[in-house]
């Protein structure tokens, strides 16, 4: 980009980084976005917790919902792999487990867009201390 | 267009570069690059985090993990554990001393929970040395607005409404002095940025200039457009080799974008930035001796008046503000002066950064809303005063300033409250001192450094800080009296009210507001001949204490003096009258006999 | 013209805007004690750093003290010049200044005249308190063959650094090292013989302290007096007998040329000759060589050098080849009217009392330090054997005569003896600026026009200004002449001539502001420029009272070119009375 000859061309530049950035600001905000947690242990892993996660943040990217994707260890329900934890902002996180992709982009359309819960929620069984 | 997934910053302030920390950053990306993560994963340099005594600081993003004391070989355990499992690396974690728990988020971390990062916004969370992650940011955004949507006098009651005054330590009010310089006619005008930052121990301004460079560029230029100016001018000192790096990246870059030079965003605007750079003189960051240094004259100040507003950078009017006043302009122009003033005390207003040293557990750099007392500071941000022991008295302002007490702890900091406590607010340092600090000394230390630092212009300076300094070493070798107290005083009190500049009318402060506060102290080692604190070296007596002694006589062998006698298998004793209290007795003694009282 | 009001130790006074609080308090016959402080009024010379802080007064609203010297009036202003505070603050820092000085007031050669001594007793200091743990800043000592440099007594007041840099734009001093050991010094710490020093004494002559002061030549001559084998002459400046009663208390101004004759035949010189003599000599060597040139140029010769430039001042001549050495070919060759007389003495004069060239000395009074200097430059001397060899400043002339009890102030007027002390009015005039140039005037017109000239005063080539220019008529012929005093002005006028600028046919450059009468060697002025004025106008006075204002009159000269030297310009004048100048330019030396 050569010199910004207007306010107009920053905006632009600005956009484009802002992108870039994201993740940082989501990071430091969390309760302002939907938080994601990818459970990314080796049975996650096994069964394909790495393309959900990258499917997600394509996805929740393409469909212009602010929402941070992260990923973290083994939340314990290996049986159900791929599981991952949805919190929506202000409300108490709901863990869905067997998430593939079509049951990625049932969550996206159904829960995180309009709160509708989905099958396959797995009741939480322990408390976590943060 | 890749994705990244995974941002991990790595503190690249100076303090923890010394630590390696750009080795760590190597080391992280060629572990990513092994494990073929590394365009999913970012590596990112930022600025200071602040929290030094933890270095070097690195923090995962999206998932907010603060890791502390990282070292360069722990690059793949953070790759293998946690970019990969997603497992946090346990004994990187910060430990609260308390909870003696972990805490990863450092949102939850006494030293940052009372922290309002506004001249710091940036640092730690952009990479300095790229000019779009600063737009990304708002960055130039407030230049655009001003050059586009306002007047110049529209800027300058904006400055002025918000309450902003001057980080560099006198705290005069930012917009009047912009107003004073507008109002001022002449051909040329230059906008001067004071980043000579020679208060030793302070490093506030360093930090925004390595971490945030362009927000002081853009503060320059806004200033340059609400009072006339074309031309700018950093006087940065020489000992800042990575600021100055910084700096030089930043312009170039937004030459590039065209956000300095001629025609900004097309308003027929031009302003551009020279750097100068000092050369090792504490006295050069006063704004007349500064300016004269840049025109390439001896670095001494000059009479005030006039003021640099008036007659400064080649007796033009010149407007000379601290690079931490700089880095809160943008901020305050996007979000609205209400919004500053929101923030802070009724006549001190938004934050101050602070450099926290001396005898405390959280040595570093915060950044907190003026009105938060210095208990707050110390005990909670700070964590309180190392290895448990007895706060005594905190020095604000540098060798300008005075120290604060016991009962100054609830004093919310703001500038008039530390003037009228006997100190100043000075650029932000602040060094905490406990129980086995002596206060003598500590204003015999500030002294050396005024007494090397004075530029010899003004006979006052030149000669009466000698004389103090001589006459401090004097008390405590032992060899004051009261006579010498009164004289202390007159002589601190006639160079205050004599000195040309300020490096000389503050220099006395330490030793007025040590002698007012810890008077008991002054008396003890002119009176009694004794050191309380047990720092003067002089004024302590060796001794052998004859139950642990059991006469191996290595301590009458070690003494320089022989000063030590002693039978073989008896208890010795040190003759005091000839000892020289060098310590070889103590060194060598195995059993703890020799006793220092 | 906009004026304040203000109140000074509660008297109103309403003065100019921009007056400063010293001054509205002088015009109210306040004397606020000042030591760096220092103007020349009308001479557009002030050093005013405000760092020594002794003026410092109260004025109401402000938080410190603040420097009266500096600190213009603002209306409404309250001040207070020596209230408890103030008297306090001014006791205080004088004892900080005396702590890092030399105690050494008995032996020193400034105690008697020491700005810094008066004060002190001005001030009433009695003690000085812990000079057992006093550190003091020392430094080594610097002597060159006219000034002496003890920075030990430096009072960082910066008048020599003003005057070297912003009068003489010389540059050889300048304020080194930073803090308690902080002074004013040639760059790197070199000795002023390696520095771009002329030796003008300009810095001795303003130093408040025994920092800067003359090399004292004066036990040479009592040597070369007590030696029966020697006879020695001595020849005195035109400059001097306008000041040295000013050193036995006369009003500034007194001429003393009487007494001064008396006194150095008391003192026991064989012979007490005049320079003047040897000024008129110099306007009939000069006066030609100016003549000639300017005939050669309107003959149409080209390569001729003009303007023609004096060159009786050595501290002009060390300026010039220091800083415009390609030019070294325009300034007039002849030399200044010592060494003039020097020459003349050690050969005709000896030759006529039947007396060796080496059991002669000649010694010099000059209000002038580079006048030491000259006499040791080699060009002057025959084998080894210098044509002056002593010069001492009218400063060392008055204390020989108060060490050898004599009572100047009630001798007789005594006489000069000939043949080298009969001189012109012309001759005296040298000492002022303007004066040379007047005196070759007065003889260059008859010579050129082959008239006589009725009036010889020429007011428009008289006064103060540091840059001034004249034409006069030459019976037709319009002679630029252009006239500057202070080297500032001096480089102004060559920067012309090395340009090609330069419309004049003759320049007279003085490095002294004032001319002679203001030389380094001068009793000191101490800030009062009426003194100077005073001394230009006795000596104006002395060539009105002169039977013979024209040196071609001068019967000693006719007589000398008679008996010895032929004509002005011949081969003898040209060997004895006449040199050549040096490029010295590279020979500023820096050692690391």
């Amino acid at each position: 980009m050569g010199k910004l000859k207007s306010l107009a061309d920053l905006k632009k530049i600005q956009e484009e980084a802002r992108s870039k950035l994201d993740l940082r600001v989501k990071g430091d905000n969390p309760e302002n976005y939907v938080q994601i947690k990818v459970a990314m242990a080796t049975c996650g892993i096994a069964s394909g917790a790495k393309e959900i996660m990258d499917f997600l943040v394509e996805e929740l990217d393409k469909r212009g919902i602010g929402a941070l994707v992260t990923q973290t260890g083994c939340m314990g329900y290996c049986y159900a792999e791929p599981t991952i934890e949805v919190t929506l902002p202000n409300q108490e996180p709901v863990v869905f487990g067997y998430v593939d992709l079509r049951k990625a982009d049932e969550i996206i359309e159904k829960y995180i867009k309009n709160g509708e819960l989905v099958d396959g929620i797995i009741p939480v069984n322990y408390e976590k201390v943060d | 267009m890749s994705k990244y997934k995974m941002h991990l910053l790595v503190c690249g302030g100076t303090g923890c570069r010394a630590s390696e920390s750009d080795l760590i950053v190597e080391n992280l990306k060629k572990e990513l690059e092994e494990k073929g993560l590394q365009n999913e994963v970012q590596v990112i340099m930022t600025g200071c985090f602040g929290f030094c005594e933890k270095g070097p600081i690195v923090k995962v993003m999206p998932d907010n993990t603060f890791y502390t004391q990282v070292k360069p070989e722990d690059a793949p355990i953070i790759v293998a554990e946690h970019v990969i499992k997603g497992r946090k690396v346990a004994r990187l974690l910060y430990t609260d001393p308390t909870k003696k728990e972990h805490v990863s988020d450092s949102k939850h971390m006494g030293f940052y929970r009372k922290q309002i990062r506004i001249a710091l916004r940036n640092c730690g969370f952009i990479n300095p040395e790229n000019i779009d992650e600063y737009i990304a940011r708002d960055g130039y955004m407030a230049l655009g607005k001003a050059l586009q949507e306002m007047t110049p006098e529209q800027v300058i009651d904006v400055i002025k409404k918000s309450g902003l005054r001057g980080r560099g330590g006198a705290g005069f009010p930012t917009g009047l002095k912009w107003e004073i310089a507008s109002k001022n006619k002449a051909d040329q005008k230059y906008v001067v940025c004071n980043a000579d930052e020679g208060d030793p121990g302070a490093f506030m301004d360093r930090s925004v200039l390595e971490g945030d460079p362009h927000s002081v560029l853009e503060a320059m230029a806004i200033c340059g457009y609400s009072i006339g100016a074309t031309k700018g001018l950093i006087y940065i000192r020489a000992e800042y080799p990575l600021a100055i790096k910084r700096l030089q990246v930043a312009l170039k870059q937004a030459r590039e974008y065209g956000v300095l030079g001629k025609d900004i965003f097309g308003s027929g605007f031009d302003f551009d930035i020279e750097m100068r750079y000092g050369a090792g003189a504490f006295v050069c960051g006063e704004e007349t001796a500064l300016i004269h240094s840049m025109e390439g004259q001896r670095g001494e100040p000059t009479n005030k008046p006039p003021f640099p507003a008036e007659s400064g950078f080649l007796g033009k009017p010149s407007n000379v503000n601290n690079v931490e006043t700089f880095a809160n302009v943008p901020v305050i122009m996007l979000k609205g002066p209400e919004w500053f003033s929101s923030i802070g005390t009724e006549k001190s207003k938004g934050t101050k950064v602070f450099a926290l040293a001396g005898k405390i557990n959280n040595v570093g750099l915060i950044e907190v809303p003026m009105g938060t007392t210095l208990r707050e500071v110390i005990f909670e941000i700070g964590g309180g005063i190392k290895n448990g022991k007895k706060f005594k008295a905190v020095q604000t302002g540098g060798p300008s300033g005075g120290c604060l007490t016991e009962k100054h702890l609830d004093l919310p900091i703001d500038y008039d409250n530390l003037i009228a406590a006997g100190s100043m607010m000075g650029s932000g340092g602040m060094i905490v001192m406990d129980e086995d600090d002596c206060m003598v000394s500590i204003a015999k230390f500030f002294l050396e450094f005024t007494v090397e630092e004075s530029c010899g212009k003004c006979s006052p300076c030149r000669i009466g800080n000698k004389r103090l300094h001589e006459l401090l070493n004097h008390i405590t070798k032992g060899h004051g009296t009261m006579a010498d107290l009164e004289r202390l005083k007159n002589m601190s009190l006639v160079i205050k009210d004599t000195a040309l500049c300020g490096l000389g009318q503050t220099s006395p402060n330490p030793v007025l507001s040590t002698m007012n506060n810890f008077w008991d102290e002054y008396i003890a080692h002119v009176v009694d001949k004794r050191c309380p604190a047990g720092q003067c070296r002089d004024l302590m007596q060796y001794s052998i204490n004859a139950e642990k002694c059991v006469g191996c006589t290595a301590c009458a062998r070690a003494c320089p003096v022989g000063a030590i006698t002693g039978e073989r298998k008896e208890p010795h004793s040190i003759n005091t009258a000839i000892c020289i209290k060098c310590g070889a007795c103590f060194e060598k003694c195995k059993f703890n006999a020799v006793v220092i009282s | 013209m906009e004026t304040v009001k203000l109140t000074i130790d509660n008297k109103q006074i309403e003065v100019q805007k921009g007056t400063t609080i010293l001054k509205a308090a002088r015009e109210m016959g306040i004397d606020i004690p000042t030591l760096c402080y220092m103007e020349l009024h009308d001479m557009n010379i002030e050093n005013k750093p405000g760092g020594c802080r002794i003026c410092v007064v109260e004025v109401q609203g402000r938080r410190n003290l603040v420097p009266a010297c500096i600190t213009k009036c603002d209306e409404g202003m309250v001040v207070r010049t020596h209230n408890p505070r103030v008297l306090n603050a001014r006791r205080i820092v004088m004892e900080f200044i005396l702590s890092d000085h030399p105690k050494d007031c008995l032996t020193c050669a400034k105690s008697g005249q020491c700005d810094l001594q008066n004060m002190a007793i001005r001030l009433g200091i009695r003690d000085i308190p812990n000079q057992d743990i006093s550190e003091m800043s020392t430094y080594r000592l610097d002597t060159s063959p006219s000034i002496i440099r003890d920075l030990d007594k430096c009072i960082m007041c910066r008048r020599c650094e003003m005057m070297c840099n912003e009068v003489q734009t010389v540059g050889a001093l300048s304020a080194f090292k930073r803090g308690f050991m902080a002074a004013v010094a040639p760059a790197f710490e070199q000795n002023l013989e390696q520095s771009p020093c002329t030796y003008c004494g300009q810095c001795v002559a303003v130093c408040p302290t025994g920092a800067l002061t003359e090399v004292d030549n004066t036990p040479q001559v009592l040597r070369a007096l007590a030696d029966p084998s020697k006879t020695v002459v001595v020849q005195t400046a035109p400059a001097v007998r306008a000041a040295l009663g000013e050193e036995f208390g006369m009003e500034p101004g007194t001429l003393v040329t009487g007494k001064m004759v008396a006194s150095l035949r008391a003192l026991g010189f064989d012979y007490v000759f005049d320079t003047d003599f040897a000024a008129d000599l110099t306007i009939m060597e000069e006066g030609t060589e100016l003549l000639g040139r300017v005939s050669k140029f309107l003959k149409g010769d080209k390569d001729v050098k003009l303007p023609i430039l004096t060159s009786c001042c050595p501290g002009w001549v060390n300026f010039f080849e220091h800083n415009f050495p390609e030019l070294k070919d325009v300034p007039s060759t002849a030399k200044s009217p010592q060494q003039m007389f020097g020459a003349i003495a050690k050969t005709y004069f000896a030759d006529k009392i039947n007396i060796k060239r080496e059991d002669m000395v000649v010694v010099s009074i000059m209000p002038c330090l580079a006048k030491k200097y000259e006499s040791q430059r080699e060009e002057f001397s025959v084998n080894g054997n210098p044509d002056v060899d002593f010069s001492i400043s009218t400063r060392e002339l008055a204390a020989f005569i108060k060490q050898a009890n004599i009572d100047f102030n009630n001798l007789p007027d005594e006489e000069f003896d000939r043949p080298l002390g009969e001189s012109t009015g012309a001759a005296v005039i040298f000492g002022n600026t303007g004066g040379v140039i007047e005196a070759a005037v007065r003889t260059a017109y008859e010579l050129y026009t082959g008239k006589k000239l009725e009036k010889v005063e020429y007011a428009q080539l008289r006064g103060m200004e540091g840059v001034r220019s004249a034409t006069i008529d030459f019976n037709g012929l319009p002679l630029n002449i252009g006239i500057a005093h202070g080297l500032s002005n001096a480089r102004k006028l060559l920067d012309d001539v090395k340009a090609g600028k330069s419309n004049f046919h003759a320049i007279e450059v003085m490095a002294c502001p004032g001319g002679c009468i203001g030389g380094g060697g001068q009793p000191l002025h101490h800030g009062d420029s009426s003194i100077l004025k005073a001394r230009a106008k006795a000596i104006y006075q002395e060539d009105a009272n002169k039977p013979i204002r024209k040196s071609h009159e001068n019967p000693y000269i006719k007589q000398l070119y008679e008996e010895f030297l032929g004509e002005p310009n011949s081969e003898k004048a040209h060997h004895l009375l006449h040199t050549h100048y040096f490029d010295k330019k590279k020979k500023i030396i820096v050692k690391p």
